[in-house]
């Protein structure tokens, strides 16, 4: 029943066999003295078609500049990005949903206005664009709330438009960047639900960074565990369950412990 | 209805000290005419004034259209083009260091002594507050907006109007705010090198006839009249940039 809401409202992906490959990227800034900073040293990560990868890391170790890496906002200092076999910053904008860490939703556009922004861009006409939102809106319990600006909204709400807005436009590759930080643990776990029900229904390819182990665990196929800045892979943990996953099994499951554990670990150490 | 008593207070102060001063001897009548007198001016010549209002009024507010078109369409193409901006950038400051004094009565031998040179003026003074505050509006965009709209593959033309445009109507209206309290400056420097009608041609008309009291009753006038454009901006703000507020006091 769920995931037909979301085939009513959310486009079909133009391509499926869209696979992501990160080779060797290196990606340094300048600090705030000018000095060389470099956020990731060597990254190697491969998400096949359909996939759902999780990424883990201590804060700052460069998740939301991968992210942007592969999303086509940025380029590589060294190594490569290829979404389905390209590697032009272009082609990886068109084939990539990127959900920025911030929801830098638009002040002046109502909750709905909001959600169908990424469409507009793809030239869908303004109205049509809102009428495809509004089920969404719906679904994501935001009902009575379409004409509500985002300071009228609460932090958690503004990322649920936020990541409808990201759904939208049916683009093969989604990349999350910590998707449901804001969100109480409620709201979170629905979300979640949601969205592995939504991935089974319309599978895409998914790169997800989340701060939380558990989350990584219970959606992905596999979690990268990053170390600290700068960032390179330490481990990479299969989870060996089929999705979608039933919360009550996943929280019991002792494999499940086993890996989060071992996750635990890597990023304590 | 709080926020409007220390004002309202003030203003009555002012109104009161001003009444002190003109009824001290040693203050000339023709220098300093008592609020009283103003008021009974406002009585004697209410057509007089009215219609040179009514006159200047007109002056500011077409001058003001012309500025906001014209300001607005060069910030815009200024943003747009690099090269356009650092062209024009110098021209544009040096546009408002000219003494507006001294060109005025060149206007006026330019267009004649009809409304051309009042609009000219008013249109000057105004563009350039009108211009600057756009362009440093548009370029206010939050860099991140500019780059979610790139991941959507937005062109330029969709940017400007979904993002750039709507993040610099505060500025915009910031412009304004300071053209139309300019703005009837300009209308009386126009109409004092040359005119046959308007509000500033009866000041000055009136000071070299010694009607002191009419004199400032034609300057309380262009006071109100700026005053009012101002509120008028406010209001307006209000209506188009509600997010604005709402963001302020949230
Ligand atoms: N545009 C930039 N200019 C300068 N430094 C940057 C820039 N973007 C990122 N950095 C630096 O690169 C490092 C990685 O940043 P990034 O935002 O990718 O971390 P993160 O893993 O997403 O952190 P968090 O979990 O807190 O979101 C940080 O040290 C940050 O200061
Ligand atoms: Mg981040």
């Amino acid at each position: 029943m769920q995931t037909k809401v979301v085939a009513a409202a959310v486009e079909p992906p133009s391509e499926t066999e869209t696979s992501v490959a990160v080779r060797g990227v290196k990606r340094g800034f300048r600090g705030a003295r000018r000095e060389p900073l470099l956020a990731l040293a060597g990254v190697d990560l491969h998400v096949g078609a359909n996939e759902v990868l999780g990424v883990v890391g201590p804060s700052g170790c460069g998740k939301s500049t991968l992210l942007e890496l592969v999303a086509g906002l940025q380029e590589p200092d060294g190594g490569s990005v290829e979404v389905a076999g390209r590697s032009t910053a272009k082609a990886r904008r068109e084939l990539c949903a990127f959900m920025p860490q911030r929801d830098l939703l638009l002040p002046w556009r109502d909750a709905l206005g909001n959600a169908a922004l990424a469409l507009e861009c793809q030239g869908v006409p303004r109205e049509e664009a809102r009428s495809r939102a509004a089920p969404l809106l719906e679904r994501f319990g935001l009902r009575g709330f379409e004409g509500a600006r985002p300071a009228q909204l609460s932090g958690g709400m503004r990322q649920r438009v936020a990541f409808m807005r990201t759904l939208l436009p049916g683009r093969p590759v989604l990349l999350l960047d910590e998707p449901f930080a804001s969100l109480d643990s409620i709201t979170r776990a629905s979300m979640q639900a949601w969205l592995a029900d939504a991935l089974a229904g319309e599978p895409r390819t998914v790169l997800l960074v989340t701060h939380d182990v558990e989350e990584a665990l219970f959606l992905s196929d596999r979690v990268a565990v990053l170390s600290a800045r700068p960032g390179r892979v330490m481990q990479e943990l299969e989870v060996p369950l089929p999705r979608p996953r039933d919360r009550r099994a996943a929280v019991t499951d002792p494999e499940l412990a086993r890996l989060r554990e071992r996750a635990l670990e890597v990023l304590g150490s | 209805m709080r926020r409007w008593l220390p004002a309202s207070a003030l203003l009555l102060a002012f109104v009161g000290a001003w009444a002190w001063l003109a009824s001290l001897p040693s203050v000339d009548d023709l220098t300093l005419a008592s609020p009283a007198e103003v008021w009974g001016a406002f009585g004697d010549d209410r057509d007089l004034l009215l219609d040179n209002a009514r006159v200047t009024l007109v002056e500011v507010l077409l001058g003001l259209v012309v500025s906001i078109v014209a300001g607005v369409t060069f910030a815009v193409a200024m943003h747009l083009s690099r090269t356009l901006r650092d062209a024009t950038y110098p021209l544009l400051v040096a546009s408002q260091a000219v003494p507006i004094v001294v060109l005025a009565p060149i206007f006026v031998l330019a267009f004649d002594y009809g409304i051309g040179p009042k609009l000219a003026i008013v249109a000057l003074i105004c563009f350039f507050p009108i211009t600057v505050n756009v362009l440093d509006g548009l370029r206010s965009v939050e860099q991140d907006h500019l780059k979610l709209m790139r991941s959507f593959g937005a062109s330029r033309l969709r940017t400007l109007r979904s993002v750039e445009v709507p993040a610099a109507l505060p500025s915009f209206f910031s412009g304004l705010r300071v053209a139309a309290t300019v703005s009837v400056i300009g209308a009386v420097f126009g109409e004092w090198a040359g005119a046959d009608e308007g509000l500033g041609r009866l000041v000055l008309l009136g000071n070299n006839q010694l009607q002191t009291p009419r004199v400032y009753a034609g300057v309380v006038l262009l006071t109100l009249m700026a005053v009012a454009l101002f509120t008028l901006v406010t209001l307006l703000e209000r209506l188009t940039c509600p997010w604005n507020r709402s963001e302020r006091t949230a």
